[in-house]
């Protein structure tokens, strides 16, 4: 039993979150069954008001939730005081946003550093490990570099630096392709593809089809319920 | 607070954000650069306001006799009352716990010489506490002491401009003038703020003057001057009872309201008295108008500031900021901009107001503007602590938004 439990990276039984609009309660989440083992990379599709955003806030803990169970590597995820859910989100996961955000004043090295920043790990092991992960995007020559001075691409592969740095249990990535053309979309997506076969579990949340392909796996939500879930064929993104 | 990662993060933010720095650093030093200077400008018209009274000590009596206006006690009206050495004596000791000093004045004019050169001027015959009610100042030598009194010796103190008259640049101290056919001593010279008129006075022993000059012992005026601490209802009540006692003493009607004249600066006191604390009142009340409006202004930026970075705080949080980190990044930026700022602005202040020194004096009426420190570093302090707290507040709302609400681009 141990050993079954100890396989799953992310273990969601009967989860349910409704928002209160006024008088009104919206139901969002009604139920969900959901496991991920590590080193699966997993596409969560819906349309908007599926569910599948409030879902990822509260697997990436920025949100919380009404009844059932989510437990992350085996940690029971429920009520945690915000300063607690800072620390977990930092050790635990790292998240891969549409719109890269990254801080628009600080150098593409300066925002990989962040994570480490608020791990407390001292300047020089952070600026050598950050280097090393901008390496591993290929953007070390453009560590200086501000995101302005970047191509969407580059951003968003900065912005997977970011997520790596802090070496996360699981990567939470909202429409990251979203703002990229189809060429630097399957570029990333390789990116995001190598960072898998090297073992990191990976959520892809998205709404186009063929990026979904590349995934291992495709979870369906509508009305917020699963209504498919069903492993494919990875299709290889370069 | 001394986290060397955290400033360098803070500095970096400062360094990367000149316009929202500037724009909060400028407000705050304004806002205390206003202050100090009007403040400044308020002690100023203060320090006008007691120039103008500072002549004669406030804690003075005058008393001199009149003329009687009712008959009374079988004596006619219209007599004149003369007051006497022994008047002066039995007040010195009937009102002891009130008085600080007690001379009487006998005043002349007369013609002064010293070789060949003369002059007509005022002489007073008075004793060694008139140098504490005329507030004269000493230049050289000393002033008349009991001694002179009591031997009557003709020993005189003479005005800084008689001196300049009949002496020039010759010194002065133990030269004899000749006056009223008699030779006096120069024991020393003085000074007074109040002007020419009073720096053209001499100054004799009061004993010296009566026998001399008149042979009697009337005095012409009594001057003395009451313990401060009696306050101002205190001195108006040692003058209903100096009066009555010197009008049962020269047998005047009770009712009489002339014979006995007293002027006294206490009323003038408690006007001037009233006019500063009211002028301290609006000083006061601009200077908290004053930091009032920087702390809006500095409340203001603050707001917009933590509005402008709320997308930056989501990213933040999402890499794994605590809400406290994200508020303590806020309050230090904002504490570390304000002191810095506040401080340039006082120091900026106050070089203005030493700088303007007494240029103002002549049209404005404001001599010497000046801020104490205390003051300013207190309202230096306020306006920063303010800054930080309207930087708390929309700081922890932005704390608790939740990264992906933040980083929503919709």
């Amino acid at each position: 039993m141990q050993n079954f439990i100890k396989t799953y990276m992310i273990n969601i039984k009967g989860l349910h979150k409704s928002y209160q609009m006024g008088s009104n309660s919206l139901h969002v989440l009604k139920g969900i069954d959901f496991e991920v083992k590590e080193g699966e990379l997993v596409a969560i599709m819906g349309s908007s008001g599926s569910g599948k955003s409030t879902l990822l806030n509260i697997i990436g803990m920025l949100d919380n939730y009404d009844k059932g169970s989510y437990e992350l590597d085996n940690v029971v995820i429920k009520n945690m005081d915000e300063t607690k859910a800072a620390n977990y989100r930092n050790k635990f996961l790292g998240f891969i946003f549409q719109s890269f955000n990254l801080i628009n004043y600080k150098t593409a090295l300066e925002n990989v550093i962040l994570p480490l920043y608020y791990q407390g790990v001292d300047r020089k092991t952070r600026e050598a490990k950050a280097l090393k992960y901008l390496d591993d995007v290929g953007l070390k020559n453009w560590a200086t570099h501000m995101p302005n001075e970047l191509s969407g691409g580059q951003k968003q592969r900065v912005a997977v630096a970011r997520a790596m740095v802090a070496e996360p249990k699981v990567l939470l990535a909202d429409e990251l392709t979203g703002a990229l053309d189809s060429k630097t979309s399957k570029e990333v997506m390789d990116l995001i593809q190598k960072i898998n076969e090297k073992g990191k579990t990976i959520l892809v949340v998205t709404h186009e089809e063929d990026i979904a392909r590349m995934c291992k796996r495709i979870v369906r939500l509508k009305d917020g319920v699963i209504v498919e879930d069903k492993k494919i064929t990875q299709k290889k993104a370069l | 607070m001394f986290n060397r990662d955290r400033w360098f993060e803070i500095l970096e933010t400062i360094k990367n954000n000149k316009l929202r720095t500037f724009l909060a650093g400028f407000t705050v030093a304004l806002g205390i650069l206003i202050f100090i200077v009007l403040f400044g400008f308020g002690n100023g018209l203060e320090n006008t306001l007691k120039e103008y009274f500072k002549d004669d000590k406030f804690n003075t009596i005058f008393i001199s006799g009149g003329r009687t206006s009712k008959p009374f006690g079988g004596y006619e009206s219209n007599r004149r009352i003369e007051l006497t050495n022994e008047d002066m004596q039995e007040i010195s000791e009937k009102f002891d716990f009130f008085i600080e000093g007690i001379t009487p004045r006998v005043t002349i004019s007369s013609e002064v010489g010293y070789k060949l050169k003369s002059n007509n001027y005022t002489i007073r015959g008075v004793g060694p506490h008139h140098q504490y009610n005329e507030m004269t100042i000493m230049m050289f030598g000393r002033y008349l002491n009991e001694l002179d009194i009591m031997n009557k010796e003709k020993n005189i103190v003479i005005g800084r401009l008689v001196k300049q008259d009949l002496f020039g640049d010759e010194k002065a101290i133990g030269k004899y003038l000749t006056g009223g056919g008699r030779s006096w001593k120069v024991v020393g010279v003085f000074q007074d703020d109040t002007g020419d008129n009073e720096e053209r006075t001499i100054y004799a022993p009061y004993t010296t003057m009566q026998k001399i000059l008149k042979n009697t012992d009337e005095v012409d005026q009594i001057i003395l001057s009451y313990n401060e601490s009696i306050g101002y209802d205190g001195a108006l009540e040692l003058e209903k009872k100096l009066k009555a006692f010197l009008k049962n003493k020269k047998k005047i009607d009770p009712s009489d309201p002339r014979g006995i004249r007293l002027r006294s600066a206490s009323k003038d006191l408690k006007e001037n008295q009233d006019f500063s604390d009211a002028l301290a009142y609006i000083i006061l009340l601009v200077g908290i108008g004053t930091l009032l409006a920087g702390v809006i202004g500095i409340s203001n930026i603050m707001v917009f500031v933590v509005k402008e970075r709320t997308k930056e705080f989501g990213i933040r949080k999402a890499v794994g900021a605590s809400p406290k980190s994200i508020i303590a990044m806020v309050l230090q930026e904002a504490i570390f901009i304000t002191t810095i700022s506040g401080y340039f602005g006082l120091f900026v202040g106050v070089g203005i107001l030493s700088s303007l020194g007494d240029t103002l004096e002549k049209d404005y009426y404001i001599t010497d503007p000046y801020v104490d420190l205390n003051t300013a570093v207190t309202a230096t302090i306020m306006l920063i602590i303010f800054g930080a707290i309207a930087g708390y507040i929309p700081a922890r709302r932005a704390s608790k938004i939740k990264p992906i609400e933040a980083l929503n681009d919709k």
